[in-house]
């Protein structure tokens, strides 16, 4: 099917990322249906992500870091050899022959051969024990290798040879890196701050030796033993790494007389065409001006060139040179280096901090006249990067005070006003890998309304590159999405472009009570399982009305509106509230009673109380009936409430007790009994250091001291475990009320749905600082309010049990069926441990 | 009285199942349908009422009737309340997969009870 002359052919030797993108942005042109694409692939692997081939040893798998989709090539139809290449071209003929002996025609020849890893001549460097860092094959082998060795060597304190000392500290070797200048990262950092680079990578258990020469590579039995230096000393080593920089892949042009740079490399022209207008050169192994491009960004725009160009000769499209702006993080340690980092334009000035507490160096080169950014280098904290990086490449005047572009940001940073995203120009490139405009990536935004920054990468591929521009995608899309009136990512659903946030603010404000009343004014359509019961918890965190008003009932999930936990089987659990987790004897026989009465399956739950499983419907009134009767209150198990404050014994009996836990515990519990908020809220109290009741895993938590109590917020267990934040120490109960208040009424009004107290706080502008200013400091002056509003919300306080049970109307919503009184046949029990669980499938 | 309307010639007997003031508007109750397990939902009006299996293919249990109930652009639907599936309470297609269906009945309103029609065996 592609012999058709109308096919014209274009043959890719080399399909690493720069290969690979090539043909990548042929196939999205549609130029796979025009012309017929073979590409050489020489690894056994097809192109993956070379950038982060470190990953490769922290458990990233090969099929992981690929970079072609699996189907890609066989749906658009690329001829792939993999394993072959291509050893030779034929100019006049025009075609390639492989080593596998293919001989392909081609009107379009790409060479993307890439680049070899240096290996300096040093005598020894023959012996087993010794490796290169390119490809995942060099991995494997190294990887190998290691399992014998206790020591790692890498010759080279550069980009590549710190990733790959990262790598060999993965594989659990003693892992020592030698570069022969007297700093690392030569090319991007100056001294100081290769010296700070060098005190963070040493605290990380790496060892570093600068300025050493390698002499000669001891060996004894044919493998790696000893380095010798020119200054006499000795390195013991299993294995030695060369990542001493690398060499264009130039030798099948070579062999063929094109035209190479001066220090090698394939010569090519701002069309990235070679001396043969019918063979083009991209990515490491080309020469531009005489340049070789070590980075993947100036492949990439290498590759945009030549498909532009082969496709359509007519286009504008040009190579031009590339920026080598680079920001990285090795092992942890941010570094950035863009620009004129080294000062080499002659009027330049410098500025610089030094910050040894924190660990950073920042530094700017700045025009004479100190208006423009010419470059810089940040090490230890590369978060203004991007900032810097694009006042740099638009020309825009600094802020008259500049040392503000060096100070880490505050919280009302004056950085962050007057210098975001927003004043750059459409035309400024944020991202570089992709060649992705301010503009084009809001224009996306915009046309075709994308929330989310994975949007935004699907749709623009900007930050799908070395992923250094995602913060700024972050904030470009908060811009737009502000601009055009919307809030991130969070209307409630199709009913209501509102977020939580805002439909309680409205629903505080105009005093409204009912979803009816909030959907006419502010919604539209009937609403859904989504947004019925958030303004459900929205109305009862207001007014705290029962819940199951028929104006109300029809918006609650089906455990508010049995006021239990479903279960698997459809039948429902239940939990009596039990203060603290502190129970009388006469209480626990009637929980067991009822128990033993309704054959319920019981547990002890985490929060220190009883649940009781396997309750049909219609037995539900029955169970709470004995239970009010006995003095207990609904749990709100099934609530987006306050569940439990578990206690552990305190003062009441535990000779470490500094403080009454229990009481306290007690106290809180029936105080936020029956709050709704945004999603379930746990506490805890401990009564000392010991810290039993693990009150720093809990929303809020209290641990007690000889003075009183330290209280922490924002805990979490579950799918991401975190741990609470002290927030303040020291307090009287008063001022644990106090705060506590404030706090669970400020969540109240400004969390999603469904966000929990962590993440709300890992969400929350200003983190845990701006939290205690508006709690502690009332920096908002809402504390007053939020207290009034709690007051005005714990007052309202009904056990909803006890109140259903009084209403024999109510009652009639608890049977299985409308029309029968008999009860759900598809409820089967087997026999588990002395107790019941409902039955699978299979063994109904 | 209405006239009822033949739905379906296969259609011969309608069970009565409760008055519809009996379920809170867009809430849906259980009934026993010879043998079958349905559920019957109401929405705004009086007049209102739409049946569909009351049977949770994607958790086994029969809870469709506590549901709730809402619309998804043009389509009304009703969210299993254990996994959440979502289906059309016009047709039972289940929105998020087009190979799951429930089964539907033709329902109507007459002198305030809800009335469900049959298939003669």
């Amino acid at each position: 099917m592609f012999d058709e002359p109308a096919h014209k052919t274009i043959v890719v030797v080399g399909n690493g990322m720069v290969g690979h993108k090539f043909l990548d942005l042929l196939i999205r042109r549609g130029a796979a249906q025009q012309y017929r694409l073979v590409t050489f692939c020489e690894e056994a692997e097809l192109a993956y992500d070379r950038v982060n081939l470190s990953s490769y040893f922290s458990g990233k798998t090969a099929a992981e870091l690929s970079l072609v989709p699996l189907g890609l090539y066989k749906e658009n139809g690329v001829e792939v050899h993999i394993g072959d290449r291509v050893i030779a071209i034929d100019q006049t003929q025009r075609h390639v022959v492989s080593a596998n002996g293919l001989c392909i025609d081609y009107d379009s020849l790409v060479l993307a051969t890439g680049s070899y890893p240096f290996v300096p001549t040093i005598p020894g460097k023959e012996a087993a024990g010794t490796f290169v860092y390119r490809t995942l094959q060099d991995l494997d082998s190294i990887r190998d290798y290691a399992t014998t060795a206790r020591i790692g060597v890498v010759i080279g304190g550069g980009l590549l040879g710190l990733e790959c000392a990262n790598a060999l500290k993965a594989l659990g070797l003693e892992t020592h890196v030698v570069e022969f200048a007297p700093r690392l990262m030569t090319v991007q950092v100056d001294d100081l701050g290769g010296s700070l680079l060098r005190q963070k990578i040493e605290a990380l258990g790496v060892q570093v030796h600068t300025s050493k020469s390698t002499t000669e590579i001891v060996s004894s039995d044919g493998k790696v033993t000893t380095m010798r230096f020119a200054d006499g000393s000795e390195l013991r080593t299993d294995m030695i790494v060369f990542s001493a920089g690398i060499r264009p892949r130039d030798e099948l042009a070579r062999s063929c007389g094109l035209a190479l740079g001066e220090r090698g490399g394939i010569q090519i022209d701002e069309q990235c065409r070679t001396s043969d207008p019918h063979i083009y050169a991209i990515g490491e192994c080309a020469a531009y001006q005489n340049r070789v491009y070590g980075l993947v960004a100036p492949g990439y725009a290498m590759a945009n060139v030549a498909a532009d160009t082969i496709t359509d000769p007519t286009t504008p499209s040009r190579f031009t040179g590339a920026d080598m702006s680079t920001k990285l993080k090795l092992m942890g340690v941010d570094v950035a280096s863009f620009g004129d980092a080294f000062k080499s334009t002659a009027s330049a000035k410098e500025f610089s901090l030094f910050d040894a507490l924190a660990g950073t160096y920042k530094k700017l080169v700045v025009s004479g006249d100190g208006k423009r950014i010419l470059g810089g280098i940040l090490v230890g904290d590369a978060s203004s990067y991007g900032l810097l990086h694009q006042m740099m490449q638009t020309g825009m005047v600094v802020p008259p005070h500049i040392e503000d572009l060096l100070l880490p940001p505050r919280a009302e940073g004056i950085v962050a006003k007057s210098l975001g995203i927003d004043a750059f120009p459409d035309s400024s490139r944020i991202c570089t890998c992709e060649n992705v405009s301010k503009g084009a990536i809001c224009g996306a935004i915009r046309e075709q309304n994308l929330s989310t920054v994975a949007e935004i990468k699907r749709c623009t591929r900007a930050g799908t590159g070395c992923g250094g521009c995602v913060p700024m995608l972050t904030d470009i899309m908060k811009s737009e999405m502000k601009r055009a009136g919307k809030i991130v990512l969070n209307h409630l659903c199709e009913h209501f472009p509102y977020s939580r946030q805002e439909l309680y603010h409205l629903a505080r404000i105009h005093e409204i009570k009912s979803f009816d009343a909030l959907l006419d004014q502010h919604g539209r359509g009937l609403g859904c399982e989504i947004c019925k019961p958030a303004i459900a918890s929205i109305l009862a965190s207001i007014w705290n009305e029962y819940i199951l008003e028929p104006a109300r009932a029809a918006l609650q999930d089906t455990n508010d509106y049995f006021m239990a936990n479903m279960q698997r089987d459809g039948s429902y659990s239940v939990v009596p509230r039990i203060p603290g987790g502190e129970i009388t004897p006469a209480k626990l026989i009637v929980i067991g009673q009822v128990a033993q009465e309704f054959d319920l399956y019981v547990k002890i739950t985490g929060g220190q109380r009883i649940d009781m499983f396997g309750a049909r419907v219609d037995q539900l009134p029955h169970i709470w009936k004995r239970l009010v009767d006995a003095g207990f209150e609904s749990g709100h198990a099934y609530g987006k409430a306050l569940r439990t404050v578990k206690s552990c014994v305190g003062t009441t009996w535990c000779r470490y007790g500094q403080q009454d836990s229990v009481g306290l515990a007690i106290q809180l519990e029936e105080r936020y009994k029956g709050l709704r908020a945004p999603h379930k809220i746990k506490a805890a109290v401990s009564g000392c250091t010991r810290e039993c009741a693990e009150a720093q895993g809990k929303d809020f938590g209290l641990i007690a001291t000889e003075k009183g109590y330290n209280l922490y917020v924002c805990g979490n267990g579950g799918i991401k475990p975190q741990h609470a934040v002290l927030f303040a120490e020291d307090l009287s109960e008063a001022q644990v009320i106090q705060y506590v208040d404030r706090f669970l009424m400020f969540y109240i009004r400004t969390a999603d749905r469904l966000q929990r107290t962590a993440a709300w706080l890992n969400h929350l502008e200003g983190g845990i600082d701006y939290l205690k200013d508006v709690i502690i400091g009332d920096s908002l002056g809402i504390a007053a309010e939020l207290e009034q509003e709690m007051a005005r919300t714990l007052e309202a306080y009904q056990c909803e049990w006890k109140t259903t049970l009084e209403d024999p109307q109510k009652l009639l919503r608890f049977r299985h069926f409308v029309n029968t009184d008999q009860p759900d046949p598809n409820l089967v029990y087997i026999e588990e441990r002395g107790q019941k669980r409902p039955a699978f499938a299979h063994e109904k | 009285m209405q006239i009822a309307t033949v739905v379906n010639e296969a259609i011969d007997t309608w069970i009565a199942i409760c008055p519809v003031k009996h379920i809170l508007p867009f809430t849906g109750v259980a009934a026993l349908l010879d043998g079958q397990q349905a559920a019957v939902f109401r929405l705004a009006s009086e007049s209102d009422c739409y049946v569909i299996g009351n049977y949770d293919p994607f958790s086994g249990a029969n809870v469709m009737s506590r549901g709730l109930v809402g619309n998804k652009g043009g389509i009304i639907k009703v969210a299993s309340p254990i996994y959440k599936n979502t289906f059309n309470l016009l047709t039972g297609q289940c929105l998020e997969d087009q190979s799951v269906r429930l089964p539907t009945w033709p329902a109507r309103i007459v002198d305030g009870i809800v009335q469900v029609a049959i298939r003669n065996r």
